[in-house]
C-alpha cells in the first residue's frame, strides 16, 4: 500500500522539482540572457532596456566583429597554443609520476600543487621585467607561456589521476613483450586516457581564453590583444555602444558556452577532479 | 626487461623534466625574484638604467605603513568572508536541492556551471551593465516593484561598489560550489538516510546528523579553494569598478596591480604581491592537510 502511494506521488513530485529547477536556473543564467538581449538592441546612446529582443538588431555585432575581429583571432591562437604547451608539458609528466617508480615524485607533486595557489599578479610582477629583457613583451609565444601557469598544473593534476587508474598489469604486460617506456607512453597510456587529455586540453583552453591579467600585464602595445582586454578597452572607450560591447561579450563568452553544452561530462568531471585531488 | 639497468630512473626523468622546468621558470622563479625585487628600488627607470639599488624592508615598511593598507586589508577580508559565504550557503542550497533525481535534473546541474566557466572579464562587464544607476535592469526592476524611490548608486557609492562586486563574485562561484558540494552530498551511504528515516528522523535532523558531519570535510576542501581563488582576484573589481570609487573596493590584490603597473613601483609591488604569497600559502598548507583528510578518511 505504501509503496502504491509513494509511486503515484513520485512522478508529480519530480516535475514539480523540474520545474522549481528551471526556475532556478533561469534565475542563475538571468545575466547571461541579459547581455544576449542586449547585444541584439539597435544602436544608440542609452538603451531602452526592453525585456527581449522584439526587432534583433545585428549592428551591435557588425561593429563588434569589426572593431574586435582581430582580438577574437587573437585568442583564438593563444588558447590553442596554450592548450597544446600544456598538454605537451603535463601528459609526459602525469604518465611519470602516476606510473613509474620515480625518485622525488612527492615534492614535484607537491610543488605542482603549491604553485595552483601562487597569485597571477605575483608572477606577472617578476614576468614583466623577466619578458622585458628578453623581448617577449608584446609576443604570443610569451603571452601562450604566461597563460599556461593555469592549463599546466591543472592537466597534471587531471591526468595524473586518470593514469593512475589504469591497471598496472597492463603496463607490465607490454613491458614484459619488450615495449620501452616511450612505447608503452604513446601507444597504451595516451589513447586509454582520452577523456582526461580532452577534459585537461578543454580547460587548459578556457583558462587561456579567459585571461585577463597577463593579457593586461605582459603587452604593453596592439601587437598582441586578445579578447577579453579588447572587451575592457571598448567599455572604457565607447561606453555608449552598449549593444556593441554586449555583443563582444557574447563573442568572448561563446566558447564557454559551446564547450559546456558539447562537453558537459568533461566539464563537470574537470571541476571535481582538479579540485579534489 | 633488466637489460635498462641504470637507466632507467634517468630515462623516467626526461618525463617529468619538461614541466618540471616550466614550473620552475613560471613558479619557483617568480616568487624568488620577487622576493628580490622587493628588497630593491626597482622602479619603471630599472628598466632602462638597469640600476636597482638594495634598500633591504623599506619597501615593505613604506608599503604596510601606508594609509591605504589597513584598508586594502580589511576590504580583502570582507570581501572574502562575504564572498565565500554567500558562494557556499547558495551552492550548498543548490546542491542539496539537486541531489534528489528528477526529471532533466542532470542537465539542469550542468547548465548552472554557465556563470563560472565564462571570462571573468564578460561576467563583469554584463554586470557593470546591469548595476547601472540610470539605465541598469537592476535598478529598473526594483523601480517597478517599487522598492527604492530612486536608482541605488550600486558602484558609485563606496559601500554599494563593495557589495556590487562581493555579489557578483558570489554569481561567479556559485557553480563551483554546487558541484563539489553535489558530488559530496553523493558520496553519503543512501543507507545513513533509510535508516533515519526508519527512526522517523524529520528532515533538519537528518541534515544536522548525517549530512552536515559527512559533507563537512568536502566542505573544508570548497571554502579553502573559494579563498584561495578569491583572494587572487583581480578582473571583477578592475572591469566594475577599477577599484573605486574613494579606493572602497581596492584590495590586495588590485592594490598590489595598482603600484606595480599603474604607478610602476615594481618594488612595492613585489613586497605587497608577498603578502598575498604568504596569505595564499597558509590556506594552502591548511588546504593540503584538509584535502588528504578528505581523500582518506
Amino acid at each position: 500500500m505504501a509503496e502504491g502511494r509513494t509511486a503515484r506521488r513520485a512522478p508529480a513530485r519530480g516535475r514539480l522539482s523540474t520545474i522549481a529547477g528551471i526556475v532556478l536556473l533561469a534565475l542563475m543564467l538571468f545575466p547571461v540572457y541579459w547581455m544576449v538581449n542586449a547585444s541584439l538592441q539597435p544602436a544608440g546612446g542609452v538603451l531602452r532596456g526592453d525585456w527581449f529582443p522584439r526587432h534583433p538588431d545585428l549592428s551591435g555585432y557588425a561593429t563588434a566583429l569589426r572593431d574586435q575581429g582581430r582580438a577574437l583571432v587573437t585568442s583564438l591562437v593563444v588558447a590553442l597554443g596554450s592548450a597544446v604547451l600544456s598538454l605537451v608539458l603535463a601528459a609526459p609528466a602525469a604518465y611519470a609520476l602516476a606510473l613509474l617508480p620515480l625518485r622525488g615524485g612527492a615534492p614535484v607533486m607537491f610543488g605542482v600543487l603549491v604553485s595552483q595557489t601562487v597569485p597571477g599578479i605575483v608572477v606577472a610582477n617578476a614576468l614583466y621585467g623577466a619578458y622585458s629583457d628578453l623581448g617577449l613583451l608584446n609576443s604570443y609565444g610569451g603571452l601562450i607561456l604566461a597563460d599556461s601557469t593555469a592549463g599546466v598544473p591543472f592537466a597534471i593534476i587531471v591526468l595524473r589521476a586518470a593514469m593512475a587508474s589504469i591497471p598496472r598489469e597492463v603496463i607490465e604486460a607490454a613491458r614484459v613483450d619488450g615495449a620501452g617506456q616511450l612505447r608503452v607512453f604513446a601507444s597504451i597510456v595516451l589513447p586509454v586516457s582520452r577523456n582526461a587529455l580532452i577534459t585537461s586540453g578543454l580547460f587548459a583552453f578556457l583558462f587561456a581564453w579567459s585571461d585577463f591579467l597577463f593579457a593586461l600585464t605582459l603587452n604593453t602595445t596592439e601587437t598582441v590583444r586578445p579578447i577579453t582586454l579588447g572587451l575592457y578597452d571598448y567599455v572604457g572607450a565607447h561606453s555608449n555602444q552598449w549593444n556593441a560591447i554586449m555583443a563582444t561579450a557574447v563573442l568572448a563568452a561563446v566558447p564557454a558556452a559551446a564547450l559546456l553544452v558539447a562537453a558537459q561530462r568533461h566539464v563537470t568531471a574537470g571541476i571535481t577532479d582538479g579540485a579534489l585531488d | 626487461m633488466r637489460n635498462e639497468g641504470r637507466w632507467e630512473p634517468v630515462a623516467r626523468w626526461l618525463f617529468v623534466t619538461p614541466a618540471v622546468g616550466y614550473l620552475l621558470l613560471f613558479f619557483g622563479l617568480p616568487v624568488a625574484e620577487n622576493v628580490v625585487m622587493s628588497l630593491r628600488d626597482y622602479t619603471a627607470t630599472t628598466f632602462y638604467t638597469g640600476d636597482a639599488p638594495f634598500v633591504g624592508p623599506r619597501n615593505y615598511f613604506e608599503t604596510l605603513s601606508s594609509d591605504q593598507f589597513p584598508q586594502a586589508l580589511l576590504t580583502t577580508v570582507v570581501f572574502i568572508v562575504g564572498s565565500l559565504a554567500g558562494q557556499f550557503t547558495l551552492g550548498l542550497a543548490l546542491a542539496l536541492f539537486f541531489a534528489r533525481a528528477f526529471p532533466l535534473g542532470g542537465v539542469l546541474r550542468s547548465l548552472l556551471l554557465l556563470p563560472w566557466l565564462l571570462p571573468m572579464v564578460v561576467s563583469a562587464t554584463t554586470w557593470r551593465w546591469m548595476l547601472d544607476t540610470d539605465t541598469g535592469v537592476v535598478n529598473h526592476a526594483l523601480r517597478a516593484l517599487h522598492l527604492v524611490p530612486s536608482g541605488v548608486p550600486w558602484l558609485t557609492d563606496t559601500s554599494g561598489a563593495l557589495t556590487s562586486v562581493i555579489l557578483v563574485n558570489i554569481w561567479v562561484g556559485i557553480p563551483f560550489n554546487t558541484v563539489i558540494l553535489h558530488g559530496g552530498l553523493r558520496d553519503i551511504p543512501t543507507q545513513l538516510y533509510e535508516a533515519a528515516e526508519l527512526d522517523g528522523a524529520g528532515p533538519l535532523t537528518t541534515f544536522r546528523h548525517i549530512t552536515w558531519p559527512l559533507l563537512r570535510p568536502v566542505a573544508g576542501v570548497v571554502l579553502l579553494l573559494g579563498a584561495i581563488y578569491t583572494v587572487r582576484v583581480l578582473d571583477i573589481i578592475l572591469v566594475m569598478t577599477g577599484g573605486g570609487p574613494a579606493d572602497a573596493t581596492q584590495t590586495l590584490a588590485t592594490r598590489a596591480y595598482d603600484l606595480s603597473f599603474q604607478q610602476f613601483e615594481f618594488g612595492r609591488g613585489a613586497a605587497l604581491g608577498n603578502v598575498l604569497v604568504l596569505v595564499s600559502l597558509v590556506f594552502a598548507v591548511v588546504h593540503l592537510r584538509a584535502g588528504r583528510r578528505a581523500l582518506h578518511g
